[in-house]
């Protein structure tokens, strides 16, 4: 039996590269560019763990490499015990899964964040339904329709929709089919990949009611991926913030956006503009100066340490480790323990 | 009335932007009226099709006609009918008195140019300034858009900048001309929030030394709440509520406005409750339900807002609806 302490998904040290283009033609010599640089966490059964962070920061990467739709470079991904990350095989020149890695499919899934771009136009709702049953030999005939309406039902739409297109329906109800289809083979594990971010703010609310729902009633296990730390922490147990490919702060939920520890941490949060005319305007902001440094080029040191308005030399020459400030609260600053910039998060 | 007003800058009265496509008649923007005062930040707020944007296109006559046209309106800049002027003082009156910038800063900087090129055309253009002038005058502005090492930077193209920095660059084409009010589209919805919080302050700090009055078109209501001294919310090519952003944050009147604020995840909310969604989609502009168009998604709809287009409710000098269910305080 599995031990219910047992985290489900533990992930260790991951590392994603993917090649740059050969910068000469015929050149053999390939560069690559570290997308997630050495990414540890775990989720426990039932939880919800929030990765947030701006474009490039290798979140969308991590969670794809979760659920094995990349190959790790290296590093492990451990899923109910099983070292996932191990069941792939080279096939004609490439990497492929194995036997296992398929057959895993069933037990973790993706929801994609462009409803538009997600769903095959050409296939009506029910055969995209009814897509992953058929791949797995999971019901048939009436069954399988019903098995089909009864998932419309769960995430909301009117079964009857089920021999209509994707373009007859909004953004909105293009992600609950997604949803839907990321449900249909009763997954534990789902990755949300910025899954509200191309809807409009009323339908927004609709589908992260509809996701924490989901999680209650089937007891699914989420890794939820976004920009919007709002969103995010209304939806996770746990948060991870990373910046060019490392976790640079991870902790519950409440405590990360009450009292972030990491520099740009508390950056981020004090650049989400809030819906309070008197307390927007009362907040001390912290705007960083400077961009995102590319990952095809990352600092020395610690990777922050171009913005850091604490920067100190060290940072520029060492990398800081991910250490334990509180229990479960972790942080990568050489400078944690000195007194904090002055920010009113919230 | 605000012709008197010389610290009106613009103008809009009853404008209809309506579009014919094949059948039928969208109805894009539909009898929209707002003013805008020199120097101030008017947040225009609403959802995809709401019609912000292109009440914002329309007030600058950016859309291609037909397909666009205008039933009814007026946009005044300073007693000039933008609507009605030649093509020749439009021009002139982009640029020197209008501007606008987009959400993405790609797409409306053209990629073969030079930025140099494209930053002194506007100078030459308008104010017929040689060009070694509009050179040093672009460089200038570059710098104080905060583009480290504008004097090299500027013989790049676009594609050579980051994303913050292309609409750095756009923002100082816009204000090259010191326009009186800038239309910022979304002007930080396809960058980072580092970034955003970036470009906001720019705009902030440069409104307040050249007093150019920003309306700033938005779906984020924390954008506006921070940054607009008033705001407009629309909702199916209608504003249907305005006022300053104290009284529309503190006590909102609209149905609308009340659940777009309601359904926000908050930072200081406890996590994982429900949030107050507003029920439905947002409506089909070529088929407008009849009444007041909000009524198929609003809790407190009765028989009359089915029927009848709801009355303006003014409660403030500055704070008006356009609901049957607002009560006036006496």
């Amino acid at each position: 039996m599995t031990d219910p302490a047992r985290p489900l998904v533990e992930v260790r040290d991951l590392v994603v590269n993917f090649p740059l283009p050969a910068t000469r033609l015929f050149s053999r010599r390939r560069d690559e560019v570290q997308a997630v640089a050495g990414v540890s966490f775990s989720v426990r059964r039932g939880q919800t763990l929030g990765l947030v962070g701006e474009s490039g920061c290798g979140k969308s990467t991590t969670g794809r490499a979760v659920l094995q739709l990349l190959r790790p470079s290296a590093g492990s991904v451990v899923f109910d015990g099983l070292p996932i990350h191990e069941w792939w095989v080279r096939r004609g020149g490439r990497w492929a899964w194995d036997a296992r890695l398929h057959g895993l499919r069933k037990r973790m899934q993706l929801v994609f964040q462009d409803p538009f771009a997600s769903l095959n136009p050409r296939m009506t709702v029910e055969a995209i339904l009814t897509e992953p049953l058929r791949n797995f030999g999971l019901a048939r005939g009436r069954e399988r329709r019903e098995r089909v309406q009864r998932l419309l039902e769960t995430v909301g739409l009117d079964p009857r929709f089920m021999r209509r297109y994707p373009h007859e329906f909004s953004g909105g109800q293009r992600q609950r089919i997604g949803i839907a289809r990321a449900l249909a083979l009763g997954p534990e594990l789902i990755v949300a990949d910025e899954p509200i971010s191309a809807l409009d703010v009323s339908i927004q609310a609709q589908i992260l009611n509809l996701l924490v729902r989901l999680r209650e009633d089937l007891s699914l296990t989420m890794i939820f991926i976004a920009h919007d730390l709002a969103a995010v922490r209304h939806v996770s147990d746990r948060i991870a913030v990373m910046y060019l490919g490392r976790i640079v702060e991870e902790a519950d939920a409440r405590e990360i956006v009450a009292a972030p520890r990491h520099p740009y941490t508390q950056a981020l949060i004090s650049a989400i503009p809030l819906p309070d005319p008197a307390r927007e305007r009362a907040r001390n902001r912290i705007v960083l100066s400077g961009e995102l440094p590319s990952s095809v080029n990352p600092p020395s040191g610690c990777p922050f340490h171009t913005r850091c308005p604490l920067r100190e030399d060290r940072c520029i020459r060492e990398a800081p480790p991910l250490a334990e400030i509180a229990p479960g609260h972790t942080v990568a600053c050489h400078l944690v323990d000195r007194p904090s910039l002055p920010v009113s998060p919230a | 009335m605000s012709d008197q007003d010389p610290d009106t800058v613009l103008e809009v009265r009853d404008l209809r932007t309506f579009f014919r496509t094949d059948g039928h008649i969208v109805k894009a923007v539909d009898g929209v009226s707002f003013t805008v005062r020199r120097g101030e930040t008017l947040g225009l707020v609403g959802e995809s099709g709401s019609g912000k944007s292109v009440a914002c296109l329309s007030a600058l006559r950016l859309l291609p006609s037909p397909p666009a046209f205008h039933p009814s309106g007026q946009i005044l800049s300073r007693g000039r009918e933008l609507l009605t002027v030649n093509g020749r003082e439009l021009q002139q009156l982009r640029g020197d008195r209008l501007a606008m910038i987009f959400q993405d800063p790609m797409t409306s900087l053209n990629p073969y140019l030079s930025v140099a090129r494209q930053l002194t055309e506007v100078l030459e253009v308008h104010k017929g300034a040689p060009p070694a002038v509009a050179r040093r005058t672009a460089i200038a502005m570059l710098e104080r858009v905060g583009i480290p090492d504008a004097a090299r930077r500027i013989d790049q193209h676009p594609h050579q900048f980051s994303g913050g920095m292309r609409q750095r660059v756009m923002i100082a084409m816009a204000l090259l001309c010191e326009p009186e009010v800038l239309f910022a589209d979304e002007p930080t919805t396809a960058l980072d929030v580092t970034i955003q919080a970036q470009i906001l302050e720019l705009i902030a700090a440069l409104q307040a030394s050249l007093g150019t009055a920003v309306v700033l078109v938005t779906h984020d209501l924390g954008m506006v709440a921070g940054t607009a001294d008033r705001v407009a919310v629309m909702y199916a090519g209608r504003i249907v509520e305005e006022g300053t952003t104290a009284e529309v944050f503190a006590t909102p009147l609209h149905p609308y406005t009340r659940g777009l604020l309601a359904s926000l995840p908050r930072i200081e909310t406890p996590p994982g409750g429900r949030l107050e969604a507003i029920p439905g989609l947002p409506p089909d502009l070529g088929h407008l339900p009849a009444g007041c168009p909000f009524h198929p998604r609003c809790g407190l709809a009765s028989d009359h807002c089915r029927q009848q287009r709801p009355p303006v409710v003014t409660v403030s000098p500055t704070h008006r609806a356009e609901c049957f269910e607002v009560e006036v305080p006496r």
